[in-house]
């Protein structure tokens, strides 16, 4: 953090998130369409009807922690994304960027719990509670997943993890780690099979009370919160921007691209993880998992 | 730097002071982890990165279970109706009087020692030596021992929590 950071990679950050947004919202229309690349403008079409929309209000609404948690979501995103390099570095390259990463993920419950408080509703509070009680099941085996990765970098840097994986990916010899950390980086931004706190049986849990411009910077907020999600995998598991040819930031964009055209695929595909079975899953399967895969790290390190 | 400390600081007594005035639980409880929130960035700005950030993740959690577990107990659950977040005033502030006029005097009439050589490279790990030095070993052991106690607590009281296994998936038992 010492050094200047170039004004090139400010610039680059907030343009190749929206950018990287937009591909998503739109790839996810797609998708959902079964694959029909009419609904491709159905994202815009339904921004700029957001944006002119008027605001419908429930009753007694607690206006101050609605704002806040809508806008606390898509500022959780970006604040998470600025120690993700872009090619050669991010914007912000603290020494425990793993760690600050993980900390912004977890300021996405505190947005998603007030919003679905402040609107005064009873499916958005629903919504709500599930995503707190998901975040906590989910928390420990994602948590895992980055130690994992800090412990084979011998680093919480961001820059030395991906320096560490010069030779081999940590996707090649941490693969249960990878697995995992895509499980509940998802969980974590409520999205695919996990997506119940905004899910459909709930009249749209968090988001259903929400209209006009607020519905709008939840919903960016939401597929920023995914792309970031998405883009922490290549600094921590695919090698960053390593890649022949093609220069650095061009195959962080390919990497990304990649994970999050998997993950919006997959919510598609998956059917949804039950909200009474979901702690089993996490508990259970996962952190079982990535002890063990911590193991096998701890071993190989030593 | 300090600059930011004092914003840091006014931000963290400002919130502080709010989690008493607001009249919701929710605006208390998200009052009180703003205050946290401005503590954790100090931390940041003496260099300690680690526990800085560490505050931060942990205050959040820490928050929104506290929010969960007051809203379930509090008499007026929907938070409709405004409520006081004070009671026992005089005992409260009699006691809360003392504690700040004890640790004001201790932070003022400590004799701080002036500052010697330069700042460790990194600040956490000196931090961490100093507080537990010879006794790392045993905290480490008690951390992993404290964690596996949590996932087993959790394991245990999930398995007849409050969503048991579907009949077809229960081996092994009989009817209920």
């Amino acid at each position: 953090m010492s050094e200047a950071v170039p004004y090139g990679i400010v610039v680059a950050f907030p343009v190749a998130l929206a950018g990287f947004t937009v591909v998503a919202a739109v790839f996810d229309s797609v998708v959902g369409a079964g694959w029909s690349w009419r609904a491709a403008g159905g994202p815009l079409r339904e921004a700029a009807r957001l944006l002119v929309q008027q605001r419908r209000r429930t009753l007694l609404p607690d206006t101050l922690l609605l704002r806040a948690g809508v806008c606390g979501l898509l500022v959780a995103a970006v604040l998470a994304g600025v120690v993700l390099p872009l090619g050669e570095r991010p914007v912000a390259d603290p020494p425990v960027g793993v760690v600050w990463f993980n900390a912004m993920e977890v300021c996405v419950w505190g947005a998603i719990w007030l919003t679905g408080w402040g609107t005064n509703s009873c499916y958005p509070l629903v919504g709500g509670y599930r995503f707190v009680a998901q975040g906590l099941a989910y928390e420990l085996p994602h948590m895992f997943a980055l130690i994992t990765v800090g412990l084979g970098a011998g680093s919480l840097r961001v820059g030395e993890v991906v320096a560490a994986q010069s030779g081999l990916w940590f996707v090649v010899w941490m693969p249960v780690a990878f697995a995992v950390y895509l499980v509940s980086a998802a969980a974590m931004a409520f999205w695919g099979p996990m997506d119940r706190p905004v899910g459909s049986d709930i009249a749209g849990g968090v988001r259903g009370e929400l209209s006009g411009p607020d519905r709008l910077v939840f919903q960016v907020g939401r597929y920023a919160l995914l792309v970031v999600a998405a883009a922490a995998a290549v600094p921590f598991f695919l090698g960053g921007g390593a890649g022949p040819v093609l220069p650095a930031w061009a195959w962080t964009a390919i990497k990304t691209a990649a994970v999050l055209a998997g993950l919006i695929w997959a919510a598609h595909r998956l059917p949804a993880v039950r909200m009474d079975r979901f702690t089993q899953v996490s508990w259970l399967v996962l952190i079982p998992a990535s002890l063990l895969q911590l193991l096998v790290v701890a071993v190989v390190v030593l | 730097m300090t600059a930011a400390f004092w914003g840091l600081a006014v931000v963290s007594a400002a919130s502080a002071v709010a989690v008493f005035v607001v009249d919701s639980m929710a605006r208390a409880t998200f009052a009180l982890l703003t205050s946290l929130l401005a503590v954790g960035v100090a931390f940041l700005l003496i260099d300690l990165h680690y526990l800085g950030v560490l505050i931060i993740l942990m205050m959040v959690m820490e928050m929104l279970i506290m929010a969960v577990f007051m809203i379930m107990f509090m008499m007026n659950p929907a938070g409709l109706t405004p409520m006081r977040m004070v009671h026992n005033t005089r005992i409260a502030g009699l006691v809360a009087g003392g504690v700040f006029v004890l640790l004001a005097a201790g932070a003022l009439l400590t004799p701080w020692p002036r500052r010697r050589g330069r700042p460790p490279a990194d600040p956490t790990h000196a931090l961490g030596l100093s507080i537990m030095g010879p006794k790392m070993l045993v905290m480490m052991v008690i951390g992993v021992a404290i964690l596996a106690t949590m996932i087993s607590t959790v394991v245990l009281a999930t398995a007849r929590g409050r969503y048991d296994p579907p009949p077809d998936r229960r081996t092994g038992e009989g009817e209920r």
